[in-house]
This record gives C-alpha cells, structure tokens and sequence, in this order.
C-alpha cells in the first residue's frame, strides 16, 4: 500500500510544480474582479446588501462546524489558500489570446458548501483588492456575489444534482466546477450590463459582454472543470473518509476521523 | 522512481511547446478584465479609477504577487500536511 501511495503523490506534485511555475506569470491581469470605481454607488451599494447576508451564513456554519468538527478549520484554511492562489493567477488562453483566471469556488463549494465559500471567497477578494491592486474595496460586493455566492451556489447545486441523478462523482466534479466558473462570469456579465446600459439598453449590452467573455472563458471553465475533478479523486483515493465527514460522500461505515486529529 | 521522472519529461516538453506557442502569437495576453470589463466600462462613461492602495507602481506589484503567493502555498501546504499527513509518519 505505502508504495502506489507514494507515487500518487509524486506525479500531481512534481507536474503541480512545473505548471504553476509556468502559469504564474507576473502580470497585473484580473478577469472577473470588477475594478475600483467602474460601479455607480447606487449598484455597489445593492450588492453588497445581497451579499452580506450569504456572508453572515457562512460565518454562523463556520462556527457551529469548526465546533462540531475539529477538521473543519484546517480544511478551510488549506480551501481558502487555494481559491485565493487561484483568483488571482492568470492563464493565458491561447484560444483567445487573452489571459483570465480561474475561481476555484465550485471547488471549495463542493467540499466546504456554498455558505463557506462565500466567506472564503469574501477573504480572497479583500486581500486582492487591498494588496494587489485586483478587483475594488467599492466593488466588492459585487465581487462576492459573482464569485462567491453565485460561483458557489451553482458549483455546490449542480454536483449535488448530478449525483442525485447518477452521474459519477469525478463527473460531477467537472460539472460543478466548470458550471461555477461559467457562472460567475454571466453574473458579472450581468452586473456591469445592469449597471452600466443607457440608452442601448441591457439585453444588447449583455449580450456583447457575455459574447467578449466567451473565447476566454468557454476554455477555462472546462480546465476549472478538469481540475476540480483531479483534485476530488485526489481525495476520493487518498483519504476517503474525509469526504464522508465532509458529507460530501455517504458514509459507508463508521467515520475515521483524520489522523491528524483521532490522535 | 521512473514513472515520475517520465512524467516530470512530458510535462516539461508540454510546457515548453506552449510557452513556444504562446511566444508565437501575435496577442497581447490581457487580462479579460482590461479587455472586457474596463472596456465597456469606458464605453459607458465609468472607467476604473486607480485602487485606494495602488500598488501597481514599478515591481511593487511583482513584490506583493510574489509575497502573496508564498503566503499562499505556505499555509495550503501548512493544512495539507495536516489533513494528508504522509504514510511514513503514520507507520513509525
């Protein structure tokens, strides 16, 4: 056993290594972030109301799950590291000749659930916008709400409904995952459109916006699909039991704690 | 021992072969949010205005991306070891 499990580990790692050597380019692009100033207060103001009460549900779960759960945190920590990696690395899409990230929210929505995500995802964004010039402290509501309440829902509904309806966990993943990231962009798409069409009206602006997003995004929310598949068999084949107590997975016996804290 | 250095192989010979690609091609790499967002912000009259901590000023940017990243990695690989600790530790 302790072999084919060292080699699992390997593989992901040293291909890990040499791709986000790769991708990560210095470079001040963004994607879904909405920058600083481009939102009329009366719009930024709105989505920030829709977003704080997602915000303060995911704060109750994160307490009464912490408490129930010791695993939860480190699991949460280890989630919102990566969503926040990810939301900002642009990949260039040769496709498209553009670059754009992706959000990594189907993913934690999928393990964590959609009310975690969005306090994760919430970190994420303040820190981009506070540090790396990335997305905006005025539009950061409307951020939240595309990335993670929109992201996260749709990643965490649409892998509960595909497993409802039979489809393989790994498939379900990669629905979820580039269902998420797809998503977040058609609210974005509707944010600015909402805000920002005069007298052309909306539906013409948010068709011109989602049809920009389309070369880029249709791309990189399959790779988001891709990867959020990975890393679940990753998990699927190294601790299973985690997914169970996530409750992602039914529990086919009694739940070994992880080992790091039955000890 | 073999199957991670072959694998270790193909991925760089595919990351060379894009990076080749990308090198290649005529584009200018923005990001959708320079080449979608802030554009038809601007069409509308709303464009970005500069952050209220602007640190795209030189490498600053660079220093923070760089020290956001390792902050990043550190604390994933800090709770990864402590969600996925490796086997040998289990079997001392």
């Amino acid at each position: 056993m302790t072999t084919p499990h060292r080699v699992g580990i390997g593989r992901p790692a040293a291909a890990g290594a040499v791709l986000v050597a790769l991708l990560a380019q210095p470079s001040t692009a963004g994607a879904m972030h909405i920058s600083e100033g481009i939102l009329p207060p009366q719009w930024a103001g709105l989505w920030f109301l829709i977003a704080i009460p997602f915000l303060a549900w995911g704060l109750r779960d994160l307490r009464v799950l912490s408490a129930k759960e010791p695993f939860y945190k480190p699991m949460v920590g280890l989630i919102g590291a990566a969503v926040f990696v990810i939301s900002c690395m642009p990949i260039p899409v040769p496709t498209a000749g553009t670059c754009s990230h992706p959000c990594g929210t189907g993913l934690a929505a999928i393990l964590l659930g959609a009310p975690l995500t969005v306090v994760i995802t919430s970190i994420a964004l303040l820190l981009q916008a506070l540090f790396l010039a990335h997305g905006g402290l005025t539009t950061l509501g409307a951020d939240i709400v595309s990335m993670g309440v929109v992201g996260g829902f749709t990643g965490w509904g649409v892998f509960r409904l595909a497993r409802k309806a039979g489809v393989p966990a790994l498939g379900a993943a990669f629905l979820g995952g580039m269902l998420s990231d797809w998503a977040t962009y058609a609210t974005t798409t509707l944010e600015l459109s909402s805000a920002l069409h005069a007298s052309g009206g909306f539906l013409p602006m948010f068709a011109a916006i989602a049809a920009s997003f389309v070369p880029t995004q249709l791309p990189l929310g399959i790779f988001e699909g891709v990867i959020t598949a990975g890393v679940y068999r990753f998990i699927a084949t190294r601790r299973p039991s985690l997914l169970e107590c996530l409750g992602v997975e039914p529990p086919t016996c009694p739940i070994p704690k992880p080992a790091a804290h039955s000890a | 021992m073999k199957n991670i250095t072959l694998t270790v192989l193909a991925v760089l010979v595919l990351a060379l072969g894009y990076t080749y690609f990308l090198s290649k091609r005529a584009s200018e790499w923005k990001g959708v949010d320079e080449s979608v967002v802030e554009k038809f912000a601007e069409e509308a009259g709303r464009p970005p205005r500069a952050p209220f901590i602007n640190t795209d000023q030189g490498d600053l940017l660079l220093f923070f991306f760089l020290a956001a990243g390792a902050c990043g990695g550190f604390l994933a690989g800090y709770y990864f070891r402590e969600l996925f600790p490796p086997k040998t530790t289990d079997t001392k």
